[in-house]
């Protein structure tokens, strides 16, 4: 990077997106950036309304009941996180 | 000749009485803009022959007064001449902090950085070290200071009265009066808080008694000459010496040992000895006396090295121990003591002419003569050379005292006016700098020195770069001085930084950078900043007070982040000694920075200290500068005081019923500004003052009475409508009394309480009118009020205030016959309040007879008025025909006679009032049907076209655009076909203001009524126009490019734009910028086929600026017509494609920047084959480094994101996210990530799938289910 960049704000760019919860970087990994996905997923089975009850009609299970099991299902969504192979 | 004079003289004096006369009849004015601020009767009206009279000029203030800082004469008088003495009085205005300095803040010269202080914190239990100061030592030295002071006075007070029963010499009397009256005259006016009466006294108390008289308790005299080395001051220096105490802690009391250790103990040398330069001397110099000659030599003392101690510093101390020598040895190193440059200048000026006058020696005598025929004689025994003493003492300021004066040795290899080079790429030193920094001219071998000297001389050097290195120099500097900081520990540190602080030369900028570099140090050192607490605070807390507001900020800043790393513990230890310091300045500041510290930690910490400071029996110092310290941060932390509002009130209320005067005041003060901060809430927290309040009005009298009312008028806006009426009426009577103060600062604070009294709800209008008006009006309503600044702005405010409550009629009516006072300034203000409560209340109040009282007033004050530089008389004139409306019409043609009557005038200022009155007025002539008159001044107005002053002018124009605004194109008189031709030359006028008003009203016709004009003079216009595209108004910019709008919808497009296309051509860039905006600006009103053509064609000429040009058209073009682009999109798709794989950058990137915006205007309109295709010639792009190509390049993709949808772009984004190489992941992650900050939740339908992994489920099997 050129020293002129350093203070505009495509530099910043990066740095107010890293501010979201979810946004990426170079350095991640499969399982992190699935984490992120299924959340969203997760998030969104929640926030629209008509998908919820789709869900819950499919599983036969109330609607309350869908939300309280996607919004747990968000906590680990794909397991526990892999070994690190390099430690 | 005489003949020839008289009658010279006597043609003058009939010129000048026929000017007079012409001036009574006319009553002229000139433009002051031009002629500056003064009427012709100053100017010459010969040329004088002989040279007498030029001098005269020299002492007129006038000419002195620096164009933007200004300082008392004092001060103003004395620099220059010190410059002239040098022989550059042509140098540039002054940017040091001192030049700009009043009396007061000088007096933070006379602190001196203390010894280091005992850190209990990290000392633990252990015994304090002997060289750093322990708390209760200070606390002694500062009782015994006090102590000392008290008998001085005590002294000087029975010298006096001795003195006054003594003698009844009437003529000392006289003049000690009349000094007194000088004291008194000098008084600033707006620190009426501080100790005023205490100074001035004291001052008289100086002159009039002998030596002893209390030297430290007369601010301002002595003390404000900061420079050290003035000779004239010498004598006040020494006398102080004699006089003072031997404190316990002093180290050597030389004047009692003379000839002992010190070398420079001679008695006579006074000022010499008191410089603490021993070498080695390991104890630190104690805090002592305050004089102005300890300062300096102390603050560089305690802890650094001495440049004179130094072996290489050119001379050794024991042989040659008297000041002279050293003056005369022009080593860097021996310039001790500080110097000031005017002091620097005389010296090398001295060495010069010594120089060129030295005696010949044998050598060149050998030279000169031949070999034989001269022999070389012996001097006779009783030869004494003469040199000069006398004329050496005079000339040069000898600030050490030559009592011993010796010939200097002659360096002949002496380079004299250049300084010695500084090695090492170190940047240049200034002279006054050698003191600090001579150390590092000494060319020495580092690796000899022991590490501790290796340390300070890389402190030195880095500071030395960031005071007076370039940028890049300066930035290294910072950063290793940030890094190291801890590396070299905060002694080495400070004892470099803070010395450099007190520098009396430092310019803002020098001390801006230094500051910096505290602050960043104390970042880094936390709590290792504990035992200089005291020095730091002693340079910065003059910050608190600059005159500055950056400086102030600055200042604050450092303490907060002070008083963080070191803790309230150690911050109110290192203050505590101050608050009660005899020297009003240092409680002054200390109040201040106290103030800081409880922003910074938080007031409920510092409450229990401030209580008991507030509380001190000891002294009413420290009850003031506790007072003062609850009014600081109620100024400083403003509705934040809320939450501790009562406990604050209750620490300082005691104060109200003090026994000393200057408490009291200070407590009233103190609860106006707690008051202020928490208005509108907290009334139930001043309950406890109200009554001590209001009592005290009837007991007091001047200051303390001001104050107290202050603090009244500040409380009354916070209670409920009854109360606030009640007490209102409480405090009326003692306010209707003090109507008749003459006291300058008592007026203003009654104005004050009167209006916040009055605007406050519960006081009835009746009240008002009866009791106040009358008086108010009968004190306050008179011509002096009007003199000062101050005073006539806040009797305007009152008097607004009051009319807000009792109407318009009431106030208008009492003072519409002052429209027609003698005095110009008076009538001024009248206008000025009339105008405020008309606009505010509107005038249906008004009736007939007022109105007609009202109009003739000001019409008179409007002819009357010579010099109205704001504009008042033209701002109320206009203000109450605005508002009168249509009433106004049987006065129009009055009114428009006596504009006709002044366009005519020979004095431009009064033709332009003139013609800016008619655009003020244009909207209420319209209203009264007046459209034949208006007519008639439109042609009055276009025969003045051709006025030669551009202000002037403008205002014409102005005029000219506000009638054609109003009664419409058909209408206009003269017709536009005659009006137009006629600005078209004008237009080529290069002043600002007519080119703007010339612009809207050409733009204005273009616009609506086009069709009156041919076409041929709009080609013209527009030729003209482009010139106009130049300018560095915003504004005029933008009126030509609407210009070019209209014109091209009046005449067609084709012609304009083959000029505009023409223009694209050349080189200035704002031309070329400007003519894009004016291609897109035609192609959107006469709608883009009928310019995409041409514009396409354009793209085809060779040359980067008219494709950049074309291209930066389409991107404006289409940011305009936003949904109509989806017509057009189709047509320019092969063009952009061209310019996206163009080799030039700033093709890809305008290209970007165009397809951005053409993506945002058809999304959603079906145009996604024509985007993808673009997409794909923009994508290749991403990797681009450029920041504005990159930027562009970003948009664009964001914009397609808008158009395609997520989905699409993120198809495009999964290829690279998990590319090998690092630097095209980085890249697609940033796309991802403003892809998913975008449109999250569109992104959760289109994820990849990903294959499950052993323990980890990545699959959505929600997804899966279907019913």
């Amino acid at each position: 990077m050129q020293a002129s960049d350093r203070f505009n704000i495509n530099s910043q760019l990066e740095h107010l997106q890293a501010k979201y919860v979810g946004t990426g970087h170079a350095d991640m990994n499969r399982f992190e950036w699935a984490v992120n996905i299924q959340r969203d997923s997760y998030a969104a089975y929640i926030g629209h309304y008509p998908l919820l009850s789709y869900f819950s009609i499919a599983e036969n299970e109330s609607i309350g009941r869908q939300r309280y099991t996607f919004m747990q299902k968000m906590l680990l969504p794909c397991g526990l996180p892999p070994e690190r192979e390099e430690d | 000749m005489s003949s020839n004079d008289d009658e010279i003289r006597k043609t003058q004096e009939d010129r000048k009485k026929m000017e007079q006369e012409l001036a009574s009849l006319t009553a002229l004015t000139f433009d002051t803009d031009l002629y500056g601020a003064s009427d012709r009767s100053s100017y010459l009206t010969s040329i004088p022959a002989s040279e007498d009279a030029e001098n005269l000029e020299a002492d007129n203030e006038f000419s002195r007064r620096l164009p933007s800082y200004t300082g008392p004469k004092s001060i103003m008088r004395e620099i220059p001449s010190a410059e002239n003495d040098a022989g550059d009085s042509s140098l540039p205005q002054s940017r040091r902090i001192i030049d700009r300095e009043d009396d007061y803040r000088k007096r933070r010269l006379n602190q001196i950085l203390s010894p280091d202080r005992h850190d209990p914190f990290a000392a633990g239990e252990k015994t304090p070290d002997p060289s750093v100061r322990t708390y209760a030592e200070i606390m002694r030295d500062e009782a015994l200071k006090r102590e000392f002071d008290e008998t001085k006075r005590a002294i000087a007070k029975k010298k006096k009265e001795e003195e006054e029963n003594a003698k009844a010499a009437p003529e000392k009397n006289q003049s000690q009066s009349q000094s007194q009256q000088v004291n008194n005259q000098q008084k600033r006016r707006n620190r009426w808080d501080q100790s005023q009466d205490e100074g001035g006294a004291n001052a008289k108390k100086a002159k009039t008694s002998d030596w002893d008289a209390p030297e430290s308790m007369t601010p301002g005299r002595w003390d404000a000459t900061p420079t050290p080395g003035r000779v004239i001051d010498a004598t006040p220096g020494r006398r102080n010496r004699w006089d003072e105490t031997p404190t316990p802690g002093r180290l050597v009391d030389s004047d009692a040992t003379p000839g002992g250790v010190t070398p420079g103990a001679t008695p006579g040398a006074t000022a010499w000895d008191a410089t603490p330069k021993l070498p080695g001397m390991a104890t630190p110099t104690p805090k002592r006396q305050r004089s102005r000659w300890d300062e300096t030599p102390a603050t560089m003392g305690s802890a650094t090295p001495l440049p004179g101690a130094t072996p290489a510093a050119g001379y050794t101390p024991g042989v040659t121990p008297v000041g002279g020598v050293e003056l005369a040895t022009p080593t860097p190193g021996a310039l001790q003591g500080s110097f000031t440059p005017e002091q620097y200048n005389l010296l090398r000026w001295e060495r010069d002419i010594e120089e060129r006058n030295r005696p010949l020696t044998d050598e060149e005598l050998d030279a000169m003569f031949p070999q034989e025929g001269y022999k070389v004689l012996d001097p006779p025994a009783s030869y004494v050379p003469i040199r000069t003493p006398a004329r050496k003492l005079l000339a040069t300021p000898t600030p050490l005292g030559t009592p011993l004066y010796q010939i200097p040795e002659e360096n002949r290899g002496q380079q004299y006016d250049v300084p010695k080079e500084a090695p090492g790429g170190l940047p240049f030193m200034k002279p006054e700098d050698y003191q600090y920094f001579g150390a590092l001219l000494n060319e020495e071998n580092e690796e000899e020195l022991s590490p501790d000297e290796q340390k300070e001389r890389k402190i030195m050097k880095l500071l030395l770069k960031v005071k007076n290195g370039t940028p890049p120099q300066r930035k290294t500097a910072l950063r290793q001085l940030t890094d190291k900081a801890r590396e070299f520990g905060a002694g080495p540190l400070f004892n470099r930084i803070l010395p450099l602080l007190m520098q009396p030369t430092l310019e803002d900028q020098e001390r801006h950078l230094l500051v910096k570099v505290i602050d960043r140090v104390l970042y880094k050192l936390d709590e290792l900043v504990r035992p200089y607490v005291h020095k730091i605070l002693v340079v910065i807390e003059p910050l608190l007070i600059d005159e500055d507001y950056y400086a102030r900020v600055e200042g604050r800043e450092i303490i907060s982040n002070l008083s963080k790393a070191a803790g309230l513990a150690t911050m109110i230890a290192a203050m505590r000694p101050d608050i009660d310091n005899i020297d009003e300045y240092v409680r002054n500041t200390t109040a201040r920075a106290f103030s800081v510290v409880a922003s910074a930690l938080g007031i409920p910490a510092l409450l229990p200290f401030l209580k008991a400071v507030c509380q001190s029996k000891k002294s009413w110092q420290a009850r003031h500068t506790g007072i003062k310290i609850v009014q600081q941060i109620a100024i400083l932390i403003g509705c934040a005081v809320l939450p501790h509002l009562r406990s604050l009130v209750e620490i300082i209320e005691h104060g109200l019923n003090d026994e000393n005067q200057k408490v009291r005041t200070i407590t009233a003060l103190s609860l106006a500004a707690l008051a202020e901060a928490a208005a509108p809430y907290g009334i139930e927290s001043f309950d406890s003052v109200l009554k001590p309040l209001w009592k005290g009005i009837r007991q007091h009298r001047g200051k303390v009475l001001a104050a107290f009312l202050k603090a009244i008028g500040f409380i009354i806006p916070l209670m409920e409508a009854l109360y606030a009426s009640y007490y209102t009426k409480e405090v009326m009577l003692i306010l209707i009394r003090e109507f008749q103060s003459p006291d300058e600062e008592m007026k203003k604070i009654v104005l004050k309480v009167v209006k916040q009294c009055v605007s406050t709800e519960g006081v009835e209008a009746e009240y008002i009118r009866t009791d106040i008006l009358p008086e108010f009006f009968r004190n306050f309503w008179v011509r002096r009020m009007a003199l000062d600044r101050r005073n006539y702005k806040q009797l305007v405010e009152t008097t607004v205030e009051i009319a807000n409550k009792v109407g318009v009629a009431d106030i208008v009516g009492r003072i519409v016959e002052d429209l027609k006072d003698e005095s110009e300034p008076y009538r001024r203000m009248v206008m000025e309040t009339i105008e405020k409560v008309v606009t505010n209340l509107g005038s249906s109040d008004i009736d007939a007879r007022l109105e007609e009282l009202l109009i003739d007033g000001i019409l008179y004050a409007f002819q009357e008025q010579t010099s109205d530089d704001a504009n008042v008389m033209l701002n109320g004139f206009g203000a109450v025909v605005n508002s009168l409306g249509q009433r106004v019409k049987p006065y129009l043609p009055q009114i428009c006679g006596t504009i006709k009557w002044r366009l005519n005038n020979k004095s431009a200022k009064v033709r332009q009032q003139a013609a800016d009155l008619i655009s003020r007025i244009a909207v209420v002539m319209k209203q009264c049907h007046e459209e034949q008159l208006m007519g008639h001044l439109g042609v009055v107005l276009y025969e003045y076209l051709g006025e030669e002053y551009p202000e002037v002018l403008g205002s014409i124009l102005g005029a000219l655009k506000s009638i054609v605004n109003v009664i419409g194109m058909t209408k206009m008189t003269p017709p536009i076909k005659d009006l137009l031709p006629r600005l078209t030359p004008i237009l080529k006028n290069r002043h600002e203001k007519v080119q703007e008003n010339c612009i809207d009203l050409v733009g204005r016709i273009a616009d609506r009524g086009a069709e009156f004009v041919p076409a041929r003079e709009w080609m013209r216009i527009c030729f003209e126009l482009l010139e106009m595209l130049k300018a560095h108004k915003k504004g005029i910019r933008r009126a030509t490019v609407n210009t070019f709008g209209y014109i091209a919808k009046a005449i067609g497009p084709q012609d304009v734009l083959a000029t505009l296309l023409n223009n694209l051509k050349v080189q200035e860039r704002q031309n070329r910028v400007c003519t894009t905006v004016a291609i897109a600006i035609v192609a959107e009103t006469c709608s883009p086929f009928t310019v995409l053509p041409a514009l396409m064609n354009e793209y085809r000429v060779p040359e980067l600026n008219v494709q950049n040009g074309v291209l930066k058209s389409l991107s404006f073009l289409f940011e305009y017509i936003g949904e109509m682009g989806k017509d057009y999109i189709y047509a320019v798709t092969p063009l952009l494609e061209d310019a996206l794989m163009d080799r030039d950058l700033v093709h890809r990137q305008t290209a970007a920047s165009a397809v951005k915006h053409m993506a945002l205007g058809v999304a959603g309109l079906g145009c996604e084959d024509a985007l993808v295709h673009l997409l794909n010639y923009v994508w290749p792009n991403i990797f681009e480094t450029s920041p504005h190509v990159i930027n562009a390049v970003m948009e664009a993709i964001e914009g397609m994101r808008v158009a395609l949808g997520s989905a699409v772009v993120l198809n495009y984004c999964l290829q690279g996210l998990f590319h090998p190489a690092r630097k095209v992941r980085e890249v697609y992650w940033k796309i991802y990530n403003s892809l998913y900050i975008g449109a999250q939740d569109a992104l959760v339908a289109a994820y990849p799938s990903l294959e499950d992994e052993h323990n980890n489920v990545y699959s959505r099997s929600e997804l899966m289910m279907f019913i």
